[in-house]
């Protein structure tokens, strides 16, 4: 559990980050969201005293950071960067071994372990005793988590771990590691200016500007209660992907025909409007199968799911 | 040109143990000064690079240093120093050091932020950083550093052998004074292939991927310091006194060659420029030197001379050498440098010397006084008839007797001067003159004979201890074969001569050469 209280940073005459708190839940993923030089980066490593704030204070698992060392307090928290920042001059499995030196684990320990996470990441097994420049984007980035991964730790600081990645490899990617079962376990704070890619990773976005936090709140309450224009205006560019995303059959559950067909393999209703339209896109079925609660379940198509979802958002809209 | 190299090679051969030695010696004191810069241009580059503000002045204290001429930095030391390893050590250190430090501090510097970034925020700490981040990808470029530093000492590292620091520097300065190519190329050859060499070796190891690098890094320093130990090598034999030659002395055969042939002198010799030979002498680091008999260090350093009293060193009559060219140009010129014709005794001159040498008078100062005690001097008539060209070799005599020149020139003719003063030894003089560089200069008459003329050995024996045989002899030699003219001499004998210190001569009863041999031997 991470807790921020009042936290201030001032560079020269800036202002970059202003009175900012927040607490993140264990497990749960925060996503701190805006554009460049809104203050979320250094908001995020005063987290780990990469940066000294000048007030306020910041809490991990209930203590003060302060009063640890901060060398060791960093030993403890996984952290990924935009820029990667793996060694040039390490293997990639030197590179991992990283922190399992610097805590004098034993060589079997190190060697069981950075297996484990190859296979978990997909990483070639040869690409171990490579070096960085060896291999491709996507590759050095799942190194970097892997590094960050490594000793388990319970909290993990991501500075915008996908922003050096083409487009097409950066989704692959978020999928993968929303996926990653070690990533669930998580305490996450990331950073990114990528709207949609707060949405896909989040459990609640805090949306910051000029170094104060605008609003904090799951996707869904940022795109249907936005505080101000601000925070609609942010969002206005992709709405109709974001809404798409952050709408799930439940939503729209009760806009759906109540057709009941016969049994089989269903698919769950936590499934979001966007995955559904792609599902019946690549498939060459033309209808879904969903359960609902009660038991019940629906057979949706094309048209049905998109009416659900424009009679769905004219609600949210009159609310 | 094939006998030519056959020669050099026939040198090479015969000095072969002489060769090897300075090229060890060169070896061990290019790595050993390396070594200490690199001792301590790290550390002062890893600081300015942690402390930014310090980069500023550091790096302009170390530059300016690399700017001060390698001979100044080496007469700044003896006062501190003395002569010998240490100081040379310390002048190489200083050259190799602004090459490190800058690198080190460039490397450092130029390291990708993200990679610090990345080592701090995995819990590493300062020390671990610098040690297995920065240093490690600083490396290629400290190394780049460290070859530059490398080249330049095995260059500056010829100029030791002016401190009595050994080195290739023997053979090269001993050959530029005694106008002999072959002994200049045996010296400056391997000298340019030791550059070579550690340059290419060097840039190997700054090529290597990280992984080799980080083998070599363990290996590169056991080399250093080996190869810096060959400097630590006994001398070839000890002896209870210690002599220092200047390179010109060492090769010549009325110098240590006749002293080992004719008197049987065996004594550990180190060889030394007499810029410092004099003063080394005084402060009891030498005992035996190969001095100017005229020389106003003798004087001034209470230095006796040891009688020749099997008279191998030839007589040295001053007296200026002019182009028959110049002659016709300028009628009045041999007129008006004769008017100086046996003015000046040896005691005449040793006291001119003592002036400039101890007492630090300006040469033209002790060149007016002179011509005005004895009536010679006029004021310039600043005529524009001409100009006179007036050389002179780099020693303080020199130095006066073109004075005297420029003078007498001066205020009795309507020539204009110019004087080209310090042109290095022998060789650069007498080049310059047959270029038509310069239009005369003073000259020894055993010197023509010798080094200038090298006359079959028997024609130089007989005629080297007759001072008027040998005149005459080079008269009409550089008449015949230099269309070059010797003036009348100017009266004092500057001849090789050995001097003790004045008391030590005194307690060990040693007078003359042969004194000093049996004294060695018995020792």
């Amino acid at each position: 559990m991470i807790e921020l209280k009042g936290i201030s940073k001032k560079f020269g005459d800036t202002q970059a980050v202003n009175q900012v708190s927040f607490k993140v839940d264990e497990k749960e993923t925060l996503v701190l969201l805006g554009t460049s030089g809104c203050g979320k980066t250094t908001t995020l490593k005063m987290i780990n005293r990469l940066i000294e704030p000048d007030a306020g204070e910041v809490f991990i698992n209930g203590k003060d950071i302060n009063n640890q060392d901060p060398d060791i307090l960093r030993t403890g928290i996984g952290y990924v960067m935009q820029n990667i920042g793996l060694f040039p001059h390490y293997t990639i499995a030197e590179n991992i071994a990283v922190v399992p030196k610097l805590l004098k684990w034993d060589k079997e320990k190190i060697k069981a372990r950075t297996q484990e996470l190859i296979k978990k990441l997909h990483l070639p097994e040869n690409s171990l005793s490579m070096f960085p420049h060896e291999l491709s984007g996507g590759q050095q980035q799942r190194v970097g988590l892997a590094r960050a991964l490594v000793t388990d730790p319970s909290v993990l600081l991501m500075d915008e771990p996908l922003g050096a990645l083409d487009n097409v490899t950066r989704t692959s990617i978020q999928k993968e590691f929303k996926g990653l079962e070690e990533l669930k376990r998580k305490t996450i704070v990331m950073v990114t200016h990528d709207v949609q890619e707060a949405f896909e990773l989040a459990d609640r976005i805090c949306l910051m500007d000029k170094g104060k936090i605008i609003q904090i709140g799951t996707p869904k309450e940022l795109l249907y209660q936005p505080i101000n224009d601000f925070a609609r205006k942010f969002l206005a560019g992709q709405r109709l992907a974001l809404e798409f995303k952050v709408v799930k059959m439940q939503d729209i559950w009760p806009y759906l025909p109540k057709v009941t067909l016969q049994d089989g393999k269903s698919l769950s209703a936590d499934l979001n409007v966007w995955d559904a339209m792609e599902l019946l896109r690549s498939s060459d079925r033309s209808e879904l199968l969903v359960s609902g609660a009660n038991k019940e379940s629906k057979a949706i198509n094309f048209e049905q799911l998109t009416k659900g979802f424009n009679q769905f958002q004219n609600e949210q809209v009159h609310e | 040109m094939n006998e030519h190299q056959q020669t050099l090679w026939q040198f090479m051969h015969e000095q072969a143990d002489k060769l090897f030695n300075q090229t060890l010696q060169h070896v061990g004191l290019t790595f050993i000064s390396l070594l200490f810069a690199i001792a301590i241009g790290l550390p002062l580059g890893i600081l300015i690079a942690r402390k930014r503000k310090l980069s500023g002045t550091i790096l302009g204290i170390a530059g300016v240093l690399q700017t001060v001429p390698s001979i100044a930095l080496l007469g700044f030391m003896i006062p501190v120093l003395g002569i010998g390893a240490k100081p040379a050590i310390v002048a190489l250190l200083i050259y190799a050091l602004l090459p490190i430090i800058r690198n080190t501090y460039t490397g450092i510097i130029g390291i990708d932020q993200h990679v610090k970034e990345a080592a701090r925020a995995m819990g590493m700490s300062k020390s671990q950083i610098l040690l297995k981040v920065e240093l490690p990808l600083a490396m290629p470029v400290i190394l780049a550093g460290i070859r530059t530093a490398t080249v330049i000492n095995v260059g500056v590292a010829t100029l030791a052998s002016f401190i009595a620091a050994g080195g290739l520097g023997e053979f090269i300065f001993g050959g530029i004074s005694l106008n002999n190519t072959n002994m200049i190329l045996a010296g400056a050859i391997p000298a340019a292939l030791l550059a070579i060499i550690l340059d290419a070796l060097l840039s190997l190891v700054q090529k290597m991927n990280f992984k080799k690098l980080r083998k070599a890094l363990y290996i590169l320093p056991v080399v250093i310091l080996i190869l810096g130990g060959f400097y630590a090598l006994p001398s070839a034999y000890g002896s209870t006194l210690t002599a220092g030659f200047t390179p010109e002395f060492m090769g010549r055969q009325d110098g240590d060659l006749g002293l080992k042939s004719t008197y049987g002198l065996k004594i550990h010799t180190i060889v030394i420029s007499d810029a410092v030979m004099y003063k080394a002498a005084f402060s009891k680091e030498l005992d035996v030197i190969s001095g100017y008999s005229t020389d106003g260090r003798l004087k001034a350093f209470d230095l006796k001379i040891l009688k020749d009293d099997k008279s191998i060193f030839p007589p040295y009559y001053a007296a200026p050498i002019v182009r028959n060219e110049a002659l016709k140009q300028f009628p009045k010129l041999e007129e008006t440098l004769n008017l100086l014709a046996r003015k000046i005794t040896d005691s005449v001159m040793t006291d001119l010397n003592y002036r400039t040498d101890y007492l630090h008078q300006t040469p033209e100062r002790v060149a007016k006084d002179f011509l005005i005690s004895i009536g010679l001097y006029k004021a310039p008539k600043n005529g524009h008839n001409g100009v006179v060209r007036i050389g002179s070799k780099i020693f303080g005599e020199q130095y006066i007797l073109a004075e005297m020149y420029s003078m007498l020139i001066k205020g009795n003719t309507d020539y204009e001067v110019s004087t080209k003063t310090g042109l290095g030894g022998t060789k650069i003089c007498f080049d310059a003159l047959m270029n038509d560089q310069i239009d005369f200069y003073p000259e020894y008459t055993g010197t023509g004979l010798l080094v200038l003329l090298q006359p079959d050995p028997k024609i130089a024996k007989e005629m080297a201890h007759d001072k008027d045989k040998t005149y005459d002899y080079v008269s009409t030699e550089f008449e015949k074969k230099f269309k070059i003219k010797w003036l009348k001499p100017i009266g004092f004998n500057n001849s090789y001569a050995l001097m003790m210190r004045q008391k030590q001569s005194k307690d060990l009863n040693v007078n003359t050469i042969t004194d000093l041999k049996n004294y060695l031997d018995k020792n």
